[in-house]
């Protein structure tokens, strides 16, 4: 059996489901939030890669740079957001985060 | 089956199964070592579709960066992890109801799709051989000439995300004794040394 474009598009739908998923399943924990964000953006770069390889065009792989690059910086950001509210409020829960102001 | 199902077959069951698991791990570390073994999957996915240069950089950024500093982060906060996990029963079911529709959905939509002959035609940037042109020197055509405003873009959020990250964890702390270099160089000894005259008998 050949291993086909749709092949990769429904593992990467897998996978998308799996981080939509996590985020309903701990809705309490923001680290585990931030990961469930990764895994959905890995997947839309599955996606990416595979289009760009099964269509024979390069340009998706560089869309697939493009959105790692964005990735990084979103964890990034979101991790020291995370560290700055724990610091002010000595809790991660989700539902404390419900001030404007620390 | 060939050599690439195969290696399809493996890799796309451990990244699923390992996804489930960092959804579904007691231990945020376990949660974090998950991921890696997802990445690392994927890098081997990647590699099987031909976009080498990605599956290597998904190995150094998103394993050797971000893993590392989800991992750090998890570590460092002093946090009940078990008390945040309370209520994760109580909101599985309708994860699981909502997890299997969009599932469902996407595998519907995106698993019976066939790609139209137009789109065939509609290519910018055909994918050199790989023999004349390896992959990673294929991306650099595309991307330092046609996408370098994209390119410089891109180093320009990777720069936002670092002023931001510095600039929201870095804190002045009071109460703490720092080295003043330049008041210690002018240091003299009028400024230093202090002479008291003491009478005798009476002490300071």
């Amino acid at each position: 059996m050949e291993i086909g474009l749709s092949h990769y598009l429904t593992l990467s739908a897998i996978l998308f489901t799996i981080g939509v998923f996590g985020i309903f399943l701990n809705r309490k924990n923001v680290i585990i939030i931030l990961m469930s964000v990764e895994l959905i953006l890995l997947s839309v770069n599955l996606n990416m890669v595979a289009f760009s390889s099964f269509l024979n065009d390069i340009v998706g792989q560089v869309f697939a740079l493009f959105i790692l690059t964005v990735a990084a910086a979103e964890a990034a950001i979101g991790l020291a957001i995370l560290v700055v509210f724990y610091r002010n409020r000595g809790s991660i829960a989700v539902e404390d985060v419900n001030m404007m102001k620390g | 089956m060939g050599l690439q199902a195969i290696f399809f077959y493996l890799f796309a069951f451990v990244a699923v199964a390992s996804a489930f698991m960092v959804i579904s791990a007691k231990n945020p570390v376990h949660s974090v070592l998950f991921l890696i073994l997802v990445f690392f999957n994927s890098a081997g996915l990647f590699l099987l579709t031909g976009a080498e240069f990605l599956a290597m950089i998904l190995l150094v950024v998103y394993i050797g960066a971000v893993a590392v500093l989800f991992l750090f982060v998890v570590m460092m906060l002093d946090i009940d992890f078990a008390e945040l996990r309370s209520g994760v029963l109580q909101y599985a079911p309708v994860g699981i109801l909502i997890g299997l529709i969009v599932a469902a959905e996407l595998v519907v939509v995106v698993g019976g799709s066939v790609l139209t002959p137009q789109a065939a035609k509609a290519i910018t940037m055909p994918i050199p051989n790989p023999a004349v042109r390896t992959n990673t020197a294929a991306l650099g055509d595309v991307l330092y000439t046609n996408y370098v405003y994209f390119f410089q873009l891109a180093g320009l959020v990777l720069l936002v995300a670092m002023i931001g990250a510095i600039v929201l964890t870095l804190r002045h702390r009071q109460h703490i004794k720092r080295q003043d270099i330049s008041a210690q160089v002018a240091r003299t000894p009028e400024t230093a040394v202090e002479v008291v005259k003491v009478k005798p008998g009476q002490g300071v």
